[in-house]
C-alpha cells in the first residue's frame, strides 16, 4: 500500500519503525501536491524547502528516540493561520502580500509536536463562503467530482486531505467552515467547543463563533491532532483552562446505552432525501452497536441562521476594520487623501462576499438598529443554546445530517447567498451554543459523499471521537478514496 | 439677562502600568516612535488582547477612593471609527457596566465653602497611537507606542457652575490620581487631559441649555480659558439672537478661541458592541476588601488630620496636601526637625509653602526635583527651633543648601554661624539706646511704633546675629 493511502496514525507507526522517514514522506506528499493540485488548487503556497528542513529535525528526533506521533507527520494549515515568514493570505487579495511575523498558537503548538508543514491551504475569503468559490485564488474542486465545490470556508483543507495530498490538515469553524466541507469531501471533521483551541495568530472572522479544529481520514487521527492543538493560552482571554485529556483514551469503549438524540429539525423540509437516507441507515448502524435512539426537539433551530446572519457579520465588520490600507496588506494605488484610502483599499483588497458581510454587520450594529439585531440575535442565541441543554439531559450525542445537500456544481449557488447561507443549516447551531461537532463519512447519495453530523456536551470531544471511532470501526466509507487520485 | 454656566468634566487619566492594558508591550514614555508597539498594538491579523490585571486593581482604587460602587460584573465594549492612528478600527473602552460607578469629590471654593461635584462614571479603555503631522512634506507619521496605554475616564456630573469650579475639580481629580499612586498625572506628556462640555442657561430655568464639547485640553490654566471663551461665545450667540449648536469644539490655545470639529449630525456612530476577544472582568468582594487595604491616606483625610494633629490652619493644609509629593516632603521635614511640636510643624509648613515653594516655582523645579531634600530642610528647621541659627541665618542656610554646600549643620559649621550671646545683644542695645536719646523720649512719650526702630538697628548692628526675639525682650525691659 503506498504511503499516501495510510491514515495519519497508520503514518506515526511507519515513521516510528523507520519504515520511511519523515523526508522521504513530505517529498512524497510533495510531490503529489505538485502532481494533482494543478487542477484541485486546494493549496494557496507550498513551503516544500520549508517542509523538508522540518522532516530532517524530525527524522533527527526520530533517530534520537525523542519522536511524539506527530513527529514527521506532514500536515497542511488552512491559510488563516499565521506562520512566521510566510505568506498568511486569508484567501484574500487583502493579504496576498501579507508575511506574518509571527505564528498562531496552533503554528506552534504543531511545531512542538515535530509536525512538518506541507503548505497553507486555499479558503473562502476571510473564511466567508461555504463553497471555496470567494477565495482570491480561485475556487477548489471537489475530488470526487472536480466540477463540484467541496464546501467551505476550509474547501482547500478538506479537498487536500480528500486527495491524500496531506494526511490531515487544519480548519476552522465559525458556523461549519470545518464539518460541512468534511461531509461533502468524504472526510472526518471536528470542531471543538469553543474556547478548547487558541484562536491566537488565527485570522478572525466572528471571535466569538470561530474555533480551530483537524480535519483527518479518521477519527482516531483526529484525537492524534486534538491532542496537540487543544489547551489553554494565555494570549486567548477566551480560550479555556482546562486540563486536556489524551483524546485517543476512550476510543475503544463501546456504545451500548449510548442515547443518541435526534432532533425533529434536522430531518424535515430542505434534506435532500437520498442524504436523508444515508443518515438512517448510519443510525440503524449505531443501534446494532447498541445505542439508543431518543428523539428530540431544538425548537429554535431555525432561528440558528438568521441570528447567526447577525452575529457573525456585526462582529466581522469590527474585526476587519484593521485592514485599512496603513500598517499592512492591500493598499490603493495613489491614494488622494485618508478617506480615499480607505475607501479604495478596501474596495479593491476585499471581494463581493467579505463586503456584503462588513455591511450587514455594520447595518446590524448601527444606532437605532442594534436592539433590533445585534442584542435581538443575541437572545435568540441563548435561545439555541438553551435547547441544547434541555436536550443534553436527556441525550448523550445528537446526530443528524451535516448538511442538507451532498457537493453542489460550482457556480451553482454563487449568485444567491441565501441558498448559500441554507447548507450551512445544520452546523451553525452548534456554533452559536459553542458545542462540539463532527462530520463522519457516513455513504454516498449522486456518487458524492455524505457526512453523519455528531453533537456534544461542552468539552464533551472525547465521547464525539469514540463514538466516531466505532462507527468508523464497523464501516468503511471513511476509507474511500476518490478514483483520481488513489 | 444673567446667565447660569453649567460645566461637566471627562478626564482621560493615563494609567501607571509599566505594560500595557492589551499587551506586554512598554508604556515608558518618549520612545522612540513605533518601539514600543508590539503585535498587538499593532493590531496586526489575529492578535488577540489580554487584559492587565494592574489597570484593573487601579480603576478599583479611584472607585474606592471616591466613594463609588465598584463594578463585580464589568464588560469590554468596541468603539468603532477609522483613524490612521487607532491600528484595530476600534477603541477597546467600557460603554455599559463600566468598572466604576457613581460616586463623588468634594471640592473647596473660593469663599471657603465646600461643594460636592457627582462622578457619574469611570472607565477603562485603551489610548490610540499619534499622528505625526509636521516633518513629512504633505504625509502623516504614525507612530503607535502610546497606542494600548491604558486610560481611566473619569466622567463629571454637570455640577460645575464656573470655570475655577471646573479647574478646582480637575485639580483634585489630579491630585486624587497621584495620591493613589495610579497615574502620574503629567499633563505635558499627555496622561492628564480632559474634554469639557459647557452650556449656558438663563438663572434660574431648570432645563440645560445646549452643550459643546471642548476636546483634549491638557493643562489647569487652558481649561479656565477655554471654558470663559466658550461660554463668553455661547452667551453672545445666544444674545444675538442665534442658537447654540451641539457640536465639538477644538481649544486653540496659540490663537485663543474655540472652534468647530464636529456637529452633531456629523457625530460618528461607534457601533458599540461587547468586545467578543474579552470576557467579563469579574470582581469579588475580596478583591474589593483587598484593594481597600492597599489604599493610602486620601487628601481630605490628611488635611484633617494636619489641621487636627499639627494644629494647622485649614488654608496651610490644603495646600500641604493638594499635591502628594508635597504632603510627603512636608511630613518628612517635620519628623527629622524634631519631636511633634505644634512650633516646629508650623514653621516647616512655612517654609515649605514660602520659600521652598516660591524657590522651586522660579527655577522651574518641582518637589521631587527640589536640590533640598526633606530631610535637609527638616535639620534647618531642627537648628532654628532650637535657636542655634537666626531666621536670618535660616535664610542664608537655606541658600546655601540650594547652591549645594551640605546640608544645615555642615554649612553652619564652615560659616560659623552664632546667635549672639545675650551679654553682646544687651551691650549693643545699651549702645542704640545712648545713642538715639530723641527716639527714647518719643516711646517713652508712648509712640510704641518706635520699638521697630531699635529692633532694626539691633539687628544691623549685630550683622544679624542678634536674635529678633531677645531683642525685643532685652528693649522692652530695658526701656520700662
Amino acid at each position: 500500500m503506498s504511503l499516501h493511502n495510510k491514515n495519519l496514525t497508520e503514518l506515526s507507526d511507519e515513521l516510528k519503525n523507520k519504515n520511511v522517514s519523515s523526508v522521504e514522506l513530505t517529498q512524497h506528499f510533495l510531490d503529489r501536491i505538485e502532481t494533482f493540485d494543478g487542477d484541485l488548487n486546494s493549496f494557496v503556497t507550498v513551503t516544500a524547502d520549508h517542509a523538508l528542513a522540518q522532516a530532517k529535525q524530525a527524522d533527527d528526533a526520530i533517530a534520537k528516540g525523542e519522536a511524539g506521533p506527530l513527529t514527521g507527520i506532514p500536515l497542511a494549515q488552512k491559510d488563516i493561520f499565521c506562520t512566521e515568514d510566510i505568506k498568511t493570505s486569508c484567501g484574500s487579495k487583502m493579504l496576498d502580500n501579507f508575511i506574518s511575523p509571527y505564528n498562531a498558537t496552533v503554528v506552534e503548538k504543531f511545531n512542538a509536536a515535530g509536525a512538518v508543514m506541507l503548505g497553507k491551504l486555499n479558503m473562502d475569503e476571510f473564511a466567508m463562503g461555504s463553497s471555496n468559490e470567494t477565495s482570491f485564488y480561485g475556487p477548489v474542486s471537489n475530488p470526487w467530482n472536480t466540477n463540484c465545490v467541496p464546501g467551505g470556508s476550509s474547501g482547500g483543507s478538506a479537498a487536500s486531505v480528500a486527495a491524500r495530498l496531506a494526511p490531515a490538515s487544519t480548519g476552522t469553524d465559525t458556523g461549519g467552515s470545518i464539518r460541512q466541507p468534511a461531509s461533502l469531501c468524504g472526510i472526518t471533521g471536528l470542531k471543538p467547543t469553543y474556547g478548547r483551541v487558541s484562536r491566537y495568530g488565527m485570522i478572525a472572522f466572528a471571535s466569538s463563533l470561530d474555533q480551530a479544529g483537524p480535519i483527518t481520514q479518521t477519527a482516531e487521527d483526529a484525537g492524534l491532532m486534538l491532542n496537540a492543538m487543544a489547551g489553554f493560552d494565555p494570549k486567548d482571554s477566551t480560550s479555556v483552562e482546562k486540563d486536556v485529556p489524551d483524546y485517543t483514551a476512550n476510543l475503544g469503549n463501546d456504545l451500548k446505552g449510548l442515547k443518541i438524540g435526534l432532533p425533529k429539525e434536522y430531518f424535515g423540509e430542505g434534506l435532500d432525501s437520498e442524504v436523508g437516507d444515508v443518515i438512517n441507515t448510519s443510525i440503524e448502524q449505531y443501534k446494532k452497536l447498541g445505542a439508543e435512539i431518543v428523539d428530540i426537539e431544538l425548537p429554535n433551530s431555525g432561528l440558528s441562521v438568521p441570528a447567526y446572519y447577525v452575529v457573525a457579520p456585526a462582529e466581522c465588520s469590527s474585526n476587519l476594520s484593521r485592514f485599512d490600507g496603513v500598517r499592512f496588506g492591500y493598499r490603493c494605488d495613489d491614494p488622494k487623501d485618508l478617506e480615499d484610502l480607505y475607501k479604495r483599499s478596501r474596495s479593491e483588497g476585499f471581494g463581493p462576499e467579505v463586503k456584503r458581510r462588513i455591511m450587514i454587520g455594520t447595518y446590524a450594529l448601527s444606532s437605532g438598529y442594534y436592539d433590533a439585531y445585534y442584542l435581538k440575535a443575541q437572545k435568540v442565541r441563548q435561545l439555541i443554546s438553551d435547547d441544547f441543554k434541555q436536550a443534553f439531559k436527556k441525550v448523550d450525542v445528537i446526530m443528524g445530517p451535516t448538511a442538507p445537500n451532498v457537493a453542489f456544481n460550482k457556480g451553482e449557488r454563487s449568485d444567491d447567498p441565501i441558498a448559500m447561507y441554507l447548507s450551512d443549516i445544520y452546523t451553525i447551531a452548534t456554533n452559536l451554543a459553542g458545542l462540539p461537532g463532527m462530520s463522519v463519512p457516513a455513504g454516498f447519495a449522486n456518487k458524492l459523499p455524505v457526512g453523519l453530523q455528531i453533537i456534544g456536551n461542552y468539552f464533551d470531544e472525547s465521547r464525539l471521537l469514540n463514538v466516531a471511532h466505532q462507527y468508523q470501526k464497523n464501516t468503511d466509507w471513511h476509507t474511500q478514496m476518490p478514483e483520481n487520485y488513489r | 439677562m444673567e446667565w447660569e454656566i453649567v460645566i461637566g468634566l471627562e478626564i482621560h487619566t493615563q494609567l501607571a502600568t509599566k505594560s500595557k492594558i492589551f499587551s506586554g508591550a512598554s508604556t515608558a514614555y518618549g520612545a522612540v516612535p513605533n518601539t514600543q508597539a508590539c503585535a498587538v498594538d499593532l493590531g496586526l491579523p489575529g492578535v488577540l488582547p489580554v487584559l492587565n490585571k494592574e489597570a484593573v486593581t487601579m480603576a478599583i482604587k479611584f472607585g474606592l477612593a471616591i466613594g463609588a460602587e465598584v463594578s463585580r460584573h464589568s464588560i469590554f465594549a468596541r468603539k468603532n471609527y477609522f483613524y490612521p492612528d487607532l491600528p484595530k478600527g476600534y477603541q477597546i473602552s467600557q460603554m455599559d457596566d463600566p468598572i466604576v460607578g457613581v460616586g463623588s469629590i468634594e471640592i473647596e471654593l473660593e469663599d471657603g465653602k465646600t461643594k460636592t461635584i457627582g462622578v457619574t462614571r469611570a472607565h477603562l479603555e485603551e489610548d490610540a497611537g499619534k499622528s505625526l503631522h509636521e516633518d513629512y512634506q504633505g504625509m502623516t507619521g504614525i507612530d503607535l507606542n502610546r497606542a494600548g496605554t491604558p486610560l481611566l475616564e473619569i466622567v463629571s456630573e454637570p455640577d460645575m457652575r464656573s470655570a475655577k469650579e471646573a479647574v478646582a475639580y480637575m485639580k483634585k481629580i489630579h491630585s486624587l490620581v497621584r495620591y493613589l499612586e495610579i497615574s502620574d498625572g503629567n499633563m505635558q506628556e499627555g496622561s492628564f487631559r480632559c474634554d469639557a462640555n459647557v452650556s449656558v442657561r438663563p438663572k434660574g430655568q431648570k432645563e440645560f441649555g445646549t452643550r459643546a464639547e471642548l476636546k483634549n485640553i491638557n493643562s489647569f490654566k487652558f481649561v479656565e480659558k477655554a471654558i470663559n471663551l466658550e461660554v463668553e461665545r455661547q452667551i453672545d450667540v445666544i444674545e444675538s439672537g442665534g442658537k447654540v449648536v451641539q457640536e465639538t469644539r477644538l481649544y486653540d490655545a496659540d490663537k485663543h478661541e474655540t472652534r468647530s470639529m464636529r456637529s452633531k449630525e456629523e457625530a460618528m456612530d461607534y457601533r458599540y458592541f461587547p468586545d467578543p476577544d474579552l470576557l467579563p472582568v469579574e470582581v469579588s468582594e475580596k478583591d474589593i476588601d483587598e484593594i481597600a487595604k492597599t489604599l493610602p491616606e486620601l487628601p481630605a483625610v490628611k488635611q484633617a488630620r494636619f489641621e487636627k494633629e499639627l494644629g494647622m490652619s485649614r488654608y496651610d493644609a490644603s495646600i500641604l496636601t493638594a499635591d502628594k509629593d508635597l504632603a510627603d516632603y512636608f511630613e518628612k521635614a517635620t519628623e527629622t526637625s524634631g519631636p511633634k511640636e505644634s512650633g516646629r510643624a508650623k514653621l516647616a509648613a512655612n517654609w515649605v509653602i514660602g520659600d521652598l515653594s516660591g524657590r522651586l516655582n522660579k527655577e522651574d523645579k518641582t518637589i521631587s526635583t527640589s536640590p533640598i531634600t526633606a530631610e535637609m530642610l527638616g535639620g534647618m528647621i531642627k537648628r532654628l527651633a532650637e535657636n542655634a541659627i537666626t531666621s536670618k541665618m535660616a535664610k542664608e542656610v537655606f541658600d546655601a543648601m540650594w547652591n549645594g554646600e551640605g546640608d544645615a549643620d555642615t554649612i553652619i559649621e564652615k560659616r560659623g554661624l552664632k546667635p549672639a550671646d545675650s551679654g553682646e545683644v544687651e551691650k549693643i542695645i545699651d549702645e542704640i539706646l545712648a545713642n538715639n536719646p530723641e527716639q527714647v523720649e518719643q516711646f517713652k512719650a508712648g509712640k510704641g511704633k518706635v520699638l521697630g526702630f531699635f529692633v532694626g538697628q539691633a539687628m544691623k548692628v549685630s550683622k544679624g546675629k542678634a536674635d529678633p526675639a531677645q531683642v525685643n525682650k532685652l528693649l522692652t525691659e530695658k526701656l520700662k
